[in-house]
């Protein structure tokens, strides 16, 4: 990654980028901020505490052991007594661990019914996540809305439950939503349809991985879960509801990007441009970042993914597509107008 | 607490000595299970593992495939090809007992029954495999039905080959007169021959009773 | 009662050339020397892992690095896994098994000589062709070298759409090869303990050794085959058009992932079992005192063996499973530790009452005591499926298989070289620089695994070759990098004590340890045949018997 795109990163990941909107970049199991999330976080708890206790009573036994029986020089050379087994204490010590796997056995049981089979209510917000290699393709069906890479949803609050079902599928090989604050894993495989559920409490941006190996750029194939007030989500879905912005001033602009190969791979709503092959580019300046959560959106990042994806994210499916400069500055001013 | 304790009393030291001293019990019969049929259980072990993913898969795909012919449309039971590899079994058990009763001929005989019977299904199978790939345009390739179909069988035939592979060197070293005092080493070979045509009947049910 | 007479040991021998000895160990059916060409292959390929495993860390250690690019990383940690599952694991536990098996049992090799022979020169042959793809791997435009597609190559991610080249191909053909020899290894050593015991040794006096390597070769048996034949159609896939990951055809990429797990899981038993197997026998004599609950340990290890068949899919949790499939293999996840943890149990009650000798042997193994707890108890938090949700596919996983693997499996393995190289080679590996080997790995390996569970629990995912600064990780990959320099430190001690001590070791005597098995009735190193009169028994220390006699264990069995 060339050094332009790197400072803007380390800038962008201190600093709070989306106006107003607190970033959580520290996907921390242990904060959960979601109920699937809590769900393993109490379960957890119980199991830190049991795998202490025992760590804690077998390892102090281990060390009294050593420490109470190593040879000392001013033994004598006598064998100790040869202790074959004892039935009493070996029943003991089977007996306990089964008594504990039964009781984390059925917290555990019930902790997968909670978050596995939870029922849905009908006013749940449903989104599709289509996994490709390396970005993120999110849809929402019942809103017409297609985006990439981020993911919206309206925050859950005591008064006003929102919950958010995502369905998972996958377009070539198997990749895996994690965002830990939130809830658990679930993978995308090809040929299936997975389901996991959100409702997150507090605002702000949520960052998470793709967590199942898919090839060269695994790495950056990262996730933007952003949490917005319900009134923030309204307003953010009338945007996206929207066609791509045709401003007339910029039709030159406009006609070149239409006639250059950009148009195979990518949709821009109201255009002739209805690839799928690569993410729908209708409002990328509504996102906060590029290559999926790679660098920030700036007009300087931007121009240089288009010039050289391949010098940014070495590997990706976009190819460099030898722009000449003329070329180059239309495309990027037609898509910095696509808010 | 009592656990089990040695280091009681204290008898009189004896001098350490070798193995054949401290030896009291009388172990006169001290016999282990053969070499030969250990090993050979432990292949057909692992090549019944071996054999189970497959047919895991083949049930797993059954109806599937997305497109192409089904079993139905396109298998026969192969009757005569059953009938021959299962008398097979028996006629290579035949040549077995010849062997271990010294009786040469005999034994040349029932070994030669075993490979023609044994050639006899592989012919069919390629007779099978034949109309299939030219008349019904099934092969691997086609569709899950096919992917799994070919695979299996295939496996299985590739073992029915190498099996009278064996059974082809036996049968050579019968007429060079070399067999002579081998029954045991034909012996695990005869298992060998036995679990293949066991496989069968499993592929058998499988593909062509349950899968259709 | 031993042998008096000089016996001609490891290239003893005058006169004889180079060139002559090296043909002797090249068609040697000698399980002792196939035992020892394992072990010493097994060691090689560790470093070679090891190498691997430190430029991967290096790569990580600060955040947005550039030193490695990804392709390159995305091999590394492919072949680093392979490697050390495949080419260090599995040779180790041939090696051992090999090696000592006849020894303990009382015979004069393996049952089938050369089938040993051939089982470890087509390992090799498999270990060779994998890194062979560094160089010759390189396919279609670029793609290739050596395989990229983690060490449990899930499809469709292997598939010829998205792994083009010949890269997979090295993966899954050398596996093949190897896998064979493994058999070929398990399947030795199952009918010699069935076939070739001593007079006397009934399977209950069998050294716990015997019987766990007796228990690892009937799983190998079973486990080896859905590998083989998953990565056989695989092959088909990518080479002859069919369909079995196709998920495009409506083929199944989680079919893949169960045949690999039925596989996989039971592996890491096969791999780990081993490693008690020394403990079993080390922790007694260095306690001076039986194995405490032979015959438990002796049933925890079948049902292990059992029961880690029937749990695989915890692999699994987050596939999509239903609820009622995710808590059966969490429950029986659960299950398979018990019998596990009552191992742990009985070598503390071993430890309980002894006179612990603290020779670099025995260190290893209570280090390993430690660590495996910590290992097996992460394990059961991994068995917790809500748990397996958040931290699968993360740090907080590799942690937890090298906290089993490094710091159980390979510090037994550890153990038992600085146990068994005296009687293999009649010198000492010298106690100060096994010290060091053993304090520098301790500090190297706690350095580099602890931290990485908290960077799994903070959310830093698996296999990816950088990260963004501000995840919360820098700090923790950073200290987990400077421990791979003790890790390195410690391994270059034991090198360097082998090497010397080959030179130059102190003699050691038929049974420097004061053991109780009956390695340690012949000479060190022991003859071509093994023993001069085959032995009888009565129990299972005859060794103890024959020093006692006053007090034999025949007495108590």
């Amino acid at each position: 990654m060339d050094s332009p795109a790197r400072l803007a990163c380390i800038l962008f990941t201190t600093a709070a980028f989306a106006p107003g909107q607190s970033v959580y970049p520290i996907a921390n199991m242990f904060k959960p901020e979601a109920t699937p999330a809590d769900s393993i976080y109490n379960i957890s708890m119980l199991m830190l505490a049991i795998c202490a206790a025992i760590f804690l009573v077998v390892g102090g036994l281990l060390l009294f052991t050593i420490v109470r029986f190593r040879s000392r020089k001013t033994d004598n050379s006598r064998e100790p007594v040869q202790v074959y087994g004892s039935n009493r204490i070996e029943i003991a010590w089977t007996v306990i661990p089964v008594l504990i796997v039964i009781v984390l056995s059925m917290a555990t049981a019930r902790a997968v019914v909670e978050v596995q089979n939870k029922k849905m209510p009908p006013d749940a917000l449903k989104v599709t996540v289509v996994g490709h290699q390396w970005w993120w393709e999110i849809r929402y069906p019942e809103l017409g809305i297609v985006t990439a890479n981020e993911l919206h949803v309206p925050q859950s609050t005591l008064a006003k439950p929102a919950h958010t079902l995502l369905k998972l599928q996958s377009a070539d090989v198997a990749h895996s939503f994690w965002v830990g604050q939130l809830s658990g894993k679930v993978d995308l495989i090809p040929g299936i349809t997975n389901s996991m559920w959100l409702d997150p409490r507090r605002t702000g941006i949520y960052l998470g991985n793709c967590a199942e190996y898919c090839g060269t750029q695994h790495a950056n194939m990262l996730i933007r879960v952003i949490v917005d007030s319900p009134a923030d989500f309204e307003n953010w879905v009338a945007a996206q509801k929207l066609n791509a912005s045709s401003d007339p001033q910029l039709e030159a602009a406009r006609s070149a990007f239409l006639s250059l190969n950009c148009i195979n791979c990518h949709t821009v709503s109201g255009t002739a441009a209805r690839g799928t092959f690569g993410p729908d580019l209708s409002h990328l300046m509504s996102r906060t970042t590029l290559a999926s959560g790679m660098i920030p959106n700036t007009a300087e990042n931007l121009r240089a993914w288009v010039k050289d994806p391949q010098a940014i994210k070495h590997g990706n499916l976009m190819p460099n597509m030898q722009l000449n400069p003329r070329e180059l500055d239309e495309v990027v001013t037609y898509l910095a107008s696509l808010k | 607490m009592t656990p089990a304790i040695a280091g009681g009393k204290m008898d009189t030291p004896k001098q350490a000595g070798s193995f054949e001293e401290t030896s009291l019990i009388q172990q006169p019969d001290w016999v282990l299970p053969d070499r030969g049929r250990v090993g050979v259980l432990c292949l057909i072990v692992t090549e019944f593992a071996l054999f189970s993913i497959f047919v895991v898969a083949y049930i797993f795909y059954i109806g599937k495939s997305l497109t192409g012919p089904t079993p139905s449309q396109v298998l026969e039971l192969p009757i005569w090809a059953t009938i021959c590899l299962l008398s097979s079994s028996i006629t290579v058990a035949i040549a077995e007992r010849a062997l271990k009763a010294n009786q040469i001929q005999r034994f040349k005989l029932w070994t030669g029954a075993t490979i023609l019977l044994g050639l006899e299904f592989l012919r069919n199978t390629a007779v099978e495999w034949r109309h299939l790939i030219h008349d019904f345009h099934l092969t691997i390739t086609t569709n899950l039905f096919g992917t799994t179909f070919y695979s299996l069988v295939g496996l299985h035939a590739s073992h029915v080959v190498i099996g009278l592979s064996l059974l082809l060197l036996t049968f050579i070293l019968g007429l060079r007169g070399s067999m002579q005092g081998q029954s045991r080493r034909f012996e695990l070979l005869s298992w060998y021959w036995h679990f293949v045509d066991g496989v069968w009947v499993a592929v058998f049910t499988v593909v062509y009773v349950i899968g259709r | 009662m031993a042998a008096t007479t000089h016996i001609v040991g490891l290239g003893e021998a005058e006169g004889v050339s180079v060139p002559s000895k090296l043909h002797d160990w090249l068609v040697t059916v000698d399980h002792k020397r196939l035992g020892i060409l394992y072990i010493g292959t097994a060691l090689f390929f560790f470093g070679v892992a090891g190498i691997l495993a430190a430029l991967m860390r290096w790569q990580l250690a600060y955040p947005n690095s550039t030193f490695l690019t990804p392709e390159v990383f995305n091999r590394l940690f492919t072949m680093h896994g392979t490697t050390m599952v495949f080419l260090v694991g599995m040779p180790f536990f041939a090696g051992l098994a090999n090696y000592l098996t006849p020894l303990m049992i009382g015979s004069r090799d393996m049952a089938f000589p050369r089938l040993n022979a051939f089982g470890y020169w087509i390992f090799l042959m498999g270990g060779i062709l994998l890194y062979f793809s560094y160089i010759a791997g390189e396919g279609l435009a670029g793609h290739g070298t050596a395989p990229d597609v983690g060490w449990f190559a899930y499809a469709p991610l292997t598939e010829r759409a998205f792994s083009r080249g010949t890269s997979t191909d090295y993966w899954i053909l050398s596996i093949m090869l190897t896998g064979i020899g493994t058999t070929a290894s398990a399947l030795n050593v199952v009918v010699t303990v069935i076939s070739m015991r001593c007079k006397g040794m009934t399977l209950a006096r069998m050294p716990l050794f015997v019987w766990l390597m007796l228990v690892v070769s009937s799983m190998v048996l079973f486990i080896l085959p859905p590998l083989t034949a998953a990565q056989i159609m695989l092959l088909l896939d990518r080479y002859l058009g069919a369909h079995f990951f196709d998920t495009q055809a409506g083929g199944s990429a989680i079919l893949w992932q169960h045949f690999f797990w039925l596989f996989g899981h039971p592996e890491v038993y096969v791999l780990m079992l081993p490693g008690f197997a020394c403990a079993n026998e080390i922790i007694p004599v260095f306690s001076r005192k039986p194995m405490f609950g032979r015959a438990a340990m002796i049933g925890a290890t079948i049902a292990i063996g059992m029961v880690s068949s029937g749990v695989w899919a915890h692999h699994m949790f987050t596939v999509g499973m239903s609820a009622s499939s995710n808590i059966y293999f969490a429950v029986a996840s659960m299950v398979v530790g018990i019998p596990t943890g009552i191992k742990i149990f009985n070598w503390l009650g071993t430890m309980y009452g002894g006179k612990i000798r603290f020779d670099t042997p025995m260190l290893f193994c209570i280090a390993f005591l430690f660590q495996f707890l910590i290992a097996g108890l992460t394990g059961v938090m991994l068995a917790v499926a809500p748990f397996d949700w958040q931290v699968t596919d993360s740090y907080f996983v590799v942690a937890h298989f090298h906290y089993v693997l490094l710091g159980g499996l390979l510090f037994t393995l550890f153990g038992a070289v600085y146990y068994w190289f005296p009687k293999a080679t009649g010198k000492m590996l010298n106690e100060t620089l096994g010290k060091w080997h053993f304090w520098l790995l301790v500090i190297g390996f706690h350095l580099t695994f602890d931290t990485l569970h908290f960077a799994g629990i903070l959310g830093m995912p698996r296999r990816i070759y950088t990260y963004a600064p501000g995840r919360g990780w820098e700090t923790l990959n950073l200290i987990s990098s400077i421990g791979v320099i003790f890790q390195a430190a410690g391994v270059a001690c034991l090198v360097w004590n082998i090497l010397r001590t080959l030179r130059k070791g102190e003699p050691a005597g038929n049974d420097p340890w004061d053991g109780w098995t009956l390695e340690w009735a012949t000479t060190s190193p022991p003859p071509e045949y093994n023993f001069a009169a085959l032995p009888e028994v009565r129990s299972s220390r005859p060794l103890w018997d024959l020093k006692h006699p006053e007090d034999p264990d025949w007495r108590y069995e």
